[in-house]
């Protein structure tokens, strides 16, 4: 199971690198969602899947009786999972709010803070201001 | 109320006159035991685990630079305020201008070298703002920027060369790298430590081919120019070579570098002057001339050479301060430093005409002037040298000429001859102001008559702090009928030609001027222009401003950097289980994988965020199956959540559209570096399952999850106990996250 989930992961990331990539927002938000869920399943795999019972302790015993899957990978992820929801809920509405303001989803169009023109224009001016 | 601001302000900065004048008083009570020989140190602790110490030094060299620094810095202190009456900026130049005398007078005493390098960029930087006081003209930003990059460049090498040399004498102390004159000359190191120091010294002092920045500092207010431009800062490399004299003196490389860049700057410098025509451009290139000199005599080991040194250094800070200021009245008073503009003066300005007489004759090296004793002494110096006393003689006997017709043409030509039409008339300056250049110039002529004292208390200590030797060192006006008293009158014969024939002169020298194709402004601007085109083009290759660029650039980085690592270490390729799944296992991976690829292809938004649900679920119910309830259970509610969040946000937003890329070519280059991620990602996981698990931190949690913490849920555990710091941190990310958001909804609202 672990060498396939391990392919699985690697799909995962191919495909959210490749969304992040697209120059659309929306697209970006996609690959971002299963960034956030491909990292989650590695650290998950990279702590063994080595048993199907949860780490609890039975009553009356002070230890786990037995094999119990690896606690500690799964307290990481609990935290990633909640801290990556934060983002993911911070990005949705910056995004909105990107959309909102500029009009387009498109990356490339975003031209905001560096503009294209202006970039070449201020460009030359700089050029003339510290090189004559 | 503007008006009574701007009068106590003005009476604030003349008042301000008492600190150099006080800094002067002490330098003189110092004198006595300075020409007894002594000196003081004194050493205040700063970094001492890196040996690094404030440690000053008053010997007969730094008191004699301290007072030309504060009688200087007295006269110009008085004279700028009338300069400057009713300037908005008053406040901040005399700030400036005390802090660089303070910088200055923190140079020529400092023991330490690294104090002496904080000294050293001080003067540099007040240098800058006092260069570009009048900011708001464009030429004085880029005459304030060329000085300070050009003097900030031979810091840093003067830096280099000071941690050179505590390598190889193991102190920073000036005082006890004396000793170790004979271990440095013979290390190694010794030629680069040379090299260093002599381009510090070279770009202050601007020696050829570092000379270009000076003339255009004369964007700066006259008093600037008379204080830091020819009185001290510039001397501040000439300080730096008599310094190290003893320490670096001893070769050969060092006379032959000092006399050949000395006598190149100096004859340079003087035909350079011939041929401008702005008053100050004339005194700036006059001023290299001298440092020219300056540095020559420098590189000589013999008493009368390096008195020659120390001698002209004082006369020409009393000579040049006062033309400079004299300058700075002619335009204050006419509005223009054109010398074809100017005439006639005398008759309107005579105090002025009495300082600038008096100290052009010191310039031009007459008889009963301290000029006149500098350039004997020179002359005596250039032919004791035991290296080609014939190159420095004449290098000496020409640059004098020029000198003496410079001289001339600034006293014949704005004073005498016929006035020109001005349009307005003329008046005498201030008290003030004209006191200043009267005293300076007058000094010419009384430490003229008595150079025997001036000799004793001043030059002699001077010289002997650097130079150890008991010779004694007297200045007299009348050695007899001897060599350099012939080459006295040559000079003055000559001086006078030139002068006759200065206009000529001066389109000669203009019209050759034009033929030069390579100068060192030139090069200077080439090497600023290059690094602004270099920026540009940088930028314009990473900072193109598209998130595709920056985003790319992250993910190859992240391939080539991690794959190269990972190569270059892997033994063998991971051994790879053939995997044994359940059909419900296969299932659960191929419905991900499917929803995966539905998400990178589709093209309906809907269809899209059920997809990314699926991915979710899934993961949710691998985590059940694999023991992990806690997660599923929070990985549901989220995932639940965000398909909530998203459908409410983007189905605000247009569809998906088309795929954005237009060209095919990115499309697969994209591809590629996906695909080649997705690929290392799975290698190194594969790796990783093949090396031995270590569960000894959660063997820990499993024994003290009951015993030691009370609780059942091993994995709750951690989070609310053993790790509770880590959970609050997640928390305050969750709050941060929320309050962002909410703001950024909110700022809608208020529009």
């Amino acid at each position: 199971m672990e060498t396939v989930l391990a392919v699985l992961c690697g799909l995962m990331a191919a495909a959210s690198i490749y969304l992040m990539l697209s120059g659309n927002i929306i697209r970006f938000i996609f690959g971002l969602v299963i960034a956030t869920n491909a990292v989650n399943l590695l650290i998950f795999v990279a702590g063994r899947l080595s048993s199907h019972r949860p780490p609890l302790i039975a009553d009356g015993s002070s230890v786990p009786v037995g094999e119990v899957a690896n606690a500690l990978p799964q307290a990481l992820i609990l935290t990633a999972i909640v801290i990556g929801f934060a983002l993911l809920a911070f990005v949705f509405i910056l995004f909105y709010r990107t959309y909102e303001s500029l009009g387009t989803v498109d990356t490339e169009k975003m031209r905001f803070a560096e503009p294209v023109e202006g970039n070449e224009a201020l460009g030359a001016d700089n050029s003339k201001g510290s090189g004559a | 109320m503007g008006v009574s601001l701007k009068h106590r302000t003005e009476w604030i900065v003349r008042a301000s006159c008492i600190l150099p004048l006080v800094l002067f008083l002490g330098a003189c009570a110092m004198v006595p035991a300075m020409a007894a020989g002594e000196s003081y140190r004194l050493s205040i602790s700063w970094i001492p685990a890196l040996g690094v110490n404030l440690s000053f030094m008053l010997d007969g060299l730094s008191i004699f630079f301290a007072l030309i620094i504060s009688a200087i810095g007295f006269f110009v202190t008085i004279y700028a305020v009338d300069y400057l009456h009713g300037h908005r900026d008053t406040g901040r130049f005399f700030i400036f201008l005390h802090a660089f005398m303070i910088s200055m007078l923190g140079l020529v005493t400092a023991d330490n070298v690294i104090a002496l390098f904080v000294f050293w960029e001080l003067t540099t930087i007040f240098s800058y703002l006092l260069i570009g006081f009048e900011h708001e003209e464009e030429a004085s930003r880029k005459s304030a920027r060329q000085a300070l990059l050009v003097t900030g460049a031979g810091g840093l090498a003067l830096l280099v060369g000071f941690l050179l040399l505590e390598t190889i004498s193991g102190t920073y102390e000036i005082s006890r790298m004396v000793p170790q004159a004979s271990l440095i000359g013979a290390h190694p190191l010794y030629g680069a430590v040379l090299a260093l120091i002599f381009v510090g010294a070279f770009t202050k002092s601007a020696q050829f081919p570092f000379h270009f920045w000076l003339p255009n500092a004369m964007a700066a207010p006259a008093p600037i120019s008379a204080f830091l431009h020819s009185a001290t800062m510039v001397k501040g490399g000439i300080y730096l070579l008599a310094r190290f004299h003893p320490i670096l003196g001893g070769g050969g490389a060092w006379t032959c570098t000092l006399m050949i860049i000395g006598a190149v700057t100096a004859v340079g410098g003087s035909i350079l002057a011939m041929g401008q025509s702005d008053l100050k451009k004339i005194l700036a290139y006059t001023t290299i001339t001298a440092l020219g000199i300056m540095t020559m005599f420098l590189g000589g080991k013999t008493t009368p050479s390096l008195t020659a040194a120390m001698t002209f250094l004082l006369v020409h800070s009393l000579y040049k301060s006062a033309l400079f200021l004299v300058a700075g009245i002619i335009d204050h008073q006419t509005g223009t430093r054109q010398l074809e503009k100017l005439g006639g003066l005398l008759k309107f300005m005579p105090a002025t005409a009495f300082a600038a007489v008096a100290a052009c004759l010191s310039m031009a090296g007459f008889p009963l002037f301290f000029g006149f004793i500098g350039k004997e002494i020179m002359y005596k110096g250039a032919l004791a040298e035991a290296m080609c006393p014939e190159l420095a003689a004449g290098a000496a006997v020409l640059s004098n000429a020029l000198m003496t017709a410079v001289g001339g043409i600034l006293v014949v030509r704005p004073f005498l001859g016929r006035p020109v039409g001005y349009q307005a008339p003329v008046r005498e300056t201030t008290f003030f102001m004209w006191c200043g250049p009267v005293v300076l110039g007058g000094l010419g002529i009384i430490f003229g008559i008595v150079p025997d004292l001036v000799g004793h208390w001043l030059v002699g200590p001077a010289v002997h702090a650097f130079h150890f030797s008991v010779e004694d060192i007297k200045l007299s006006l009348f050695h007899g009928i001897n060599e350099p008293l012939l080459l006295s009158i040559m000079t003055l014969t000559l001086g006078v030609g030139f002068y006759l024939a200065h206009r000529r002169l001066f389109q000669w020298i203009n019209a050759a001027a034009e033929k030069i194709p390579v100068t060192a402004d030139r090069v200077y601007d080439g090497c600023v222009g290059s690094v602004a085109r270099l920026g540009r083009l940088q930028a314009r290759i990473i900072q193109n401003g598209s998130l595709h660029r920056y985003f790319f650039i992250v993910a190859a980085t992240f391939l080539f950097a991690v794959g190269y690592g990972f190569l270059s270490r892997a033994q063998a390729f991971p051994e790879v289980m053939p995997p044994l799944l359940a059909w419900r296992e296969w299932l659960l991976v191929i419905v991900i994988s499917a929803a995966v690829i539905t998400v990178l292809v589709t093209r309906i938004l809907l269809l899209a965020i059920c997809a990314l649900g699926v991915i979710g679920a899934g993961l949710a119910i691998i985590f059940l199956t694999f023991g992990a309830p806690d997660l599923a259970l929070t990985q549901l509610l989220v995932e639940t959540l965000t398909v909530v969040i998203v459908s409410m946000i983007l189905l605000r937003l247009p569809g998906l559209g088309s795929q954005a890329r237009n060209h095919r070519g990115r499309r697969l280059f994209d591809a590629l570096l996906a695909a080649g991620t997705g690929i290392l990602v799975t290698t190194l996981l594969l790796a990783l399952l093949s090396t031995e698990m270590d569960r000894s931190i959660t063997a820990f949690f499993e024994q003290n999850s009951y015993l030691a913490a009370h609780g059942k849920n091993i994995v709750n555990v951690i989070l609310v106990d053993f790790r509770s710091m880590d959970t609050l941190g997640e928390i305050i990310v969750v709050a941060t996250a929320g309050l962002a958001g909410y703001a950024l909804i909110k700022k809608r609202g208020s529009g």
